[in-house]
């Protein structure tokens, strides 16, 4: 039974790995660039739900929605000031400005809240239900983590496929160029899918800090970081490389450091995703592109 | 012995057959052209001639040495030299350093040599200088041996091409469309080079070309290839008065 | 010629400004004007700006974006720091600080060639991605060795020191999360200028060599460094291997500067390759001089602004974000073109008001 209760632990901690791997994986797509400071906006989602609900009473689905308007603004704010002027500049240049972001956020929320941890009070009151007469729990937080991932996933896989804006994201990350001459309003695209990967990091956050509630400023950048690893181990670009990446970063996480160690947990999460770059160099959905001779 | 002989040389990507059973034998000293209609899979010759694609079948042998899905570096050390369609320098350095490139393996020291300038570094790097400058002089380039060669002007490019390709002292040097963007004044040139460079170096060439003015003017043979196959080939004058060679190029 | 005469005065030009520094520096020290904060950054400043010279290496000559030098400089700190402290008391100071510097750096280069041989395979974004993982596996592991020494040799464990079984009276050697205590702190700011200097030189001869010529074709363009004959894989190695080794040369520095050397996020983690990499693009990619210049200033930067207490990390992000832009985006480079605000074109107009005078 021990195994399971891990299986599901790494399940849901691997949604919301994947919740965050879209952010990234939609905004590399289509803007060609790795926007550093995507785990920050998780924290700052949280703080923004932590302080809904703490300060204002306001229940955890309201604290929810005016966290993600208000990611959503920010994400887009953050691509028109500081992405949008070097959209045809050298990619490391957006990098280290993602990177500016990234302190930016950090420091601004250092500043708000001080780097004392804050403790979040789950968004998610049920206790969720337990099997097999009472050996296998699979709590509250767990199972609506699981379920608002998949949810989001087939939700945007949907979009992406169905809708005039999914189609000119897509037409965007194939070919901005071509896009343009097409009549794509390359600019709106960009926005809006800063939009949708930035209110998915407030979602992100508050199930995160469901889970794991202690709250710093700093609670973004970890699994930022390994949520993008999730994204290039799916193969970056992809939707469902996202899902497939993050799920399994979760349970080889939670497994590692069941079984193994946990202090070497990270360590091996990241030797697996060399390991899977080394067999298939663009993640596991990535496509192959090869230069023309 | 031929320089280069290639058989039955093929190559598929994925169901897409590109060139299937190609055949082609090339002398000391010849001047070969080889002619097609856009898409006919002249490049991927020349990229399996270079290494950069494996063929899936068929052998190519370079003055008797089998040299057959080899290492394009290799390939290159064994005696073929290339230019490409769309111009590949290495433009953030001079044009002096990117024929110096081209001379890295006929003028060796290592790397900690370099790093601290022993005796050797200064010796090498000044015959290396000096040879440099005499392929550049060929060329009339020699005047702009310390500009970025992405400065160029795109003829001279094209041009430096040749001449680093040249430094890497090649048995035979293959020319992907040399004269394309060129205009006719510039294209003369160019055959003039051409003319030069045999001469000069003694340098076996085959090369693709779309000019016909060029092709009909100074290759001695040619080979046709259309759809991935071969639909002629001879004589240069006997080639082009084909009625098959002719029925590709014109259409029915 | 002219092209490579301009290096090399732009090299001597750098050598003579650090010296003028140093000797500033020195001088300033000995007089009690130095604020203590500000002296214990020196050696710090010297070890950030000889790991960015490394990276810049690898990013600039070699074009691959690294993400784990930190990592490097860790192996360089962690290595070095451990030799000295094991041989604290059989080798004298001297010989022992030499053999400490050589062994980090060997160490940060082999690490650097086991890394690259798998990673090299990748390129652009991958690899970027794949360096920061092996950085942080290598933080990772460090923090969970446990090394202790007594009357019966070394020991080794990766669980925990009581696993060591030492006897008493033995000593700990590396502890775990708390990594190194009582490192001697051997590097002096003369030595940590030495060594800047010297890592300059190495780059500049190394990149305007045969090797740095084949590595920089390799950069520019790949197929057609192929074509004319360039190993490509070998000259990726070797440069990458230099890359780190002058990375661990930074982190031998480092550790022998402080009393208790821990692998953290901040100090080796992704965070310092991430701040080693701000460098490099601020101080302009393939500028070695550059490098040192953007890491000496953005060392000193938030320990000027130290006075705006908590707003200073603040303004750092704002103001390297607002660098980026200026010097970065298109619209503004324009702009700056139209109005005469090019760095050339301000230089241009300093140097003619000085004829003038």
């Amino acid at each position: 039974m021990g195994f399971l209760t891990y299986l599901i632990n790494g399940l849901s901690l691997g949604s919301v790995y994947a919740i965050i791997a879209l952010g990234y994986t939609m905004v590399y797509g289509i803007a060609k660039m790795l926007n550093f400071a995507h785990g920050d906006v998780i924290m700052v989602g949280a703080y923004l739900v932590f302080m809904c609900m703490s300060n204002t009473g306001s229940p955890a689905i309201v604290s929810i929605v005016i966290s993600i308007v208000c990611c959503t603004a920010l994400g887009m704010i953050i691509e028109k000031i500081a992405y949008k002027p070097l959209r045809r500049a050298t990619n490391l240049a957006v990098l280290i400005t993602a990177i500016g972001v990234s302190y930016f956020l950090q420091n601004m929320a250092l500043l708000i809240f001080g780097s004392n941890p804050v403790s979040f009070t789950s968004v998610i009151k049920w206790q969720g239900i337990a099997l097999a007469g009472g050996q296998l729990k699979i709590t509250g937080n767990a199972i609506i983590t699981i379920i608002t991932c998949l949810i989001i996933m087939f939700a945007l896989m949907w979009f992406v496929k169905n809708t005039k804006p999914g189609q000119a994201m897509r037409a965007v990350s194939e070919d901005k160029d071509a896009a343009v001459l097409m009549g794509i309003n390359v600019n709106a695209t960009i926005s809006l899918t800063f939009a949708i990967g930035s209110g998915l990091a407030a979602i992100a956050g508050a199930l995160l800090c469901s889970s794991y509630p202690s709250l710093t400023p700093y609670t973004g950048s970890m699994p930022g970081i390994k949520a993008f690893t999730a994204a290039v181990f799916g193969g970056i670009g992809s939707i469902p490389g996202a899902l497939i990446g993050g799920l399994l970063l979760g349970i080889i996480e939670i497994l590692a450091k069941a079984y193994i160690s946990s202090q070497l947990a990270d360590a091996i999460v990241f030797a697996v995703l060399i390991i899977v770059l080394l067999v298939k160099p663009t993640g596991i959905l990535g496509k192959q592109i090869k230069e023309k001779v | 012995m031929a320089l280069l002989s290639v058989t039955n040389l093929g190559i598929s990507f994925g169901g897409l057959r590109a060139v299937d059973g190609f055949n082609l034998t090339i002398e000391e000293g010849e001047l070969y052209g080889l002619i097609g209609p856009n898409g006919a899979g002249k490049t991927t010759v020349f990229n399996m001639l270079t290494g950069i694609y494996k063929p899936t079948d068929g052998k190519i042998h370079l003055a008797g040495k089998d040299i057959t899905g080899g290492h394009t570096a290799e390939i290159n050390k064994a005696g073929i030299a290339r230019t490409f369609q769309n111009i590949r320098l290495f433009g953030d350095q001079s044009v002096k350093d990117n024929v110096k490139i081209g001379l890295h393996n006929t003028f060796e020291y290592g790397t900690f040599t370099g790093v601290f300038r022993l005796p050797k570094y200064f010796s090498t790097e000044k015959e290396m200088d000096k040879k440099a400058l005499e392929i550049l002089a060929v060329f009339g380039l020699d005047e702009e041996a310390d500009v970025l060669a992405s400065n160029l002007p795109y003829g001279k490019q094209r041009q430096l091409e040749i001449a680093r390709a040249l430094a890497t002292n090649p048995k035979l040097l293959l020319l992907d469309e040399p004269a394309a963007g060129m205009n006719p004044n510039e294209t003369a040139d160019l055959m003039n080079t051409i003319a030069l460079i045999r001469k000069e170096f003694g340098v076996t060439i085959l090369l693709i070309e779309h000019d016909m003015k060029l092709v009909s003017g100074i290759c001695e043979k040619l080979t046709v290839l259309n759809f991935g196959r071969v639909l002629a080939a001879g004589e240069t004058s006997a080639v082009l008065n084909d009625p098959e060679v002719i029925k590709a190029y014109l259409g029915e | 010629m002219k092209n490579l005469n301009k290096s090399t005065q732009k090299l001597i030009t750098t050598i003579l400004t650090i010296f003028v520094l140093y000797i500033v520096m020195q001088v300033m020290e000995q007089t009690g004007n130095l604020s203590s904060l500000m002296s214990g950054l020196l050696v710090p400043v010297c070890a950030y700006s000889l790991v960015a010279v490394g990276l810049n290496l690898c990013v600039g000559y070699l074009g691959e974006l690294s993400l784990g030098h930190a990592g490097f400089m860790c192996v360089g700190a962690f290595t070095s720091a451990f030799f000295s402290k094991t041989f604290q008391g059989t080798i004298p100071d001297v010989p022992r600080f030499i053999l400490a510097l050589v062994i980090g750096t060997l160490a940060a280069a082999l690490f650097g060639f086991l890394i690259a041989i798998p990673v090299l395979r990748l390129s652009g974004d991958y690899l970027a991605i794949v360096t920061l993982a092996f950085g942080e596996i290598i933080k990772n592991v460090i923090n969970v060795l446990y090394i202790g020494m007594d009357g019966n040799g070394i020991h080794f464990s990766m669980k925990d020191m009581m696993s060591l079984g030492l006897e008493p009276g033995g000593t700990m050697l590396i502890n775990g999360p708390q990594g190194i205590t009582g490192t001697p702190r051997q590097s002096t700011f003369t030595i940590a200028v030495l060594l800047l200097i010297l890592s300059l030189i190495i780059t500049h001869n190394f990149v305007n060599s045969r090797t740095g010529r084949a590595v920089k074709a390799i950069r520019d363009n790949q197929i057609a460094a192929e074509t004319v004959g360039l190993p490509i894989t070998k000259y990726k190695l070797v440069a990458f291997t230099i890359s780190a080794a002058i990375a661990g040369v930074g982190g031998v520095l480092y550790a022998h500067n402080i009393n208790s050397l821990t692998a953290t996020t901040n100090n080796f983690g992704y965070n310092m390759s991430i701040m080693i990499l701000v460098y490099v693009v601020l101080g302009g990619i393939g500028n070695f001089s550059g490098s040192v210049v953007a890491a000496v200033v953005l060392t000193l930067l938030p320990e000027l602004l130290r006075g705006l207490s908590n707003y200073r990390m603040l303004i750092y992000s704002i103001v390297l974000i607002a660098l980026m832009l200026f010097n970065w985006a298109p619209g503004i480079l324009k702009f700056r073109e139209e109005h005469g605000l090019t760095g050339a074109a301000i230089i241009g107009k300093f140097k003619k008001n000085k004829e003038v005078q």
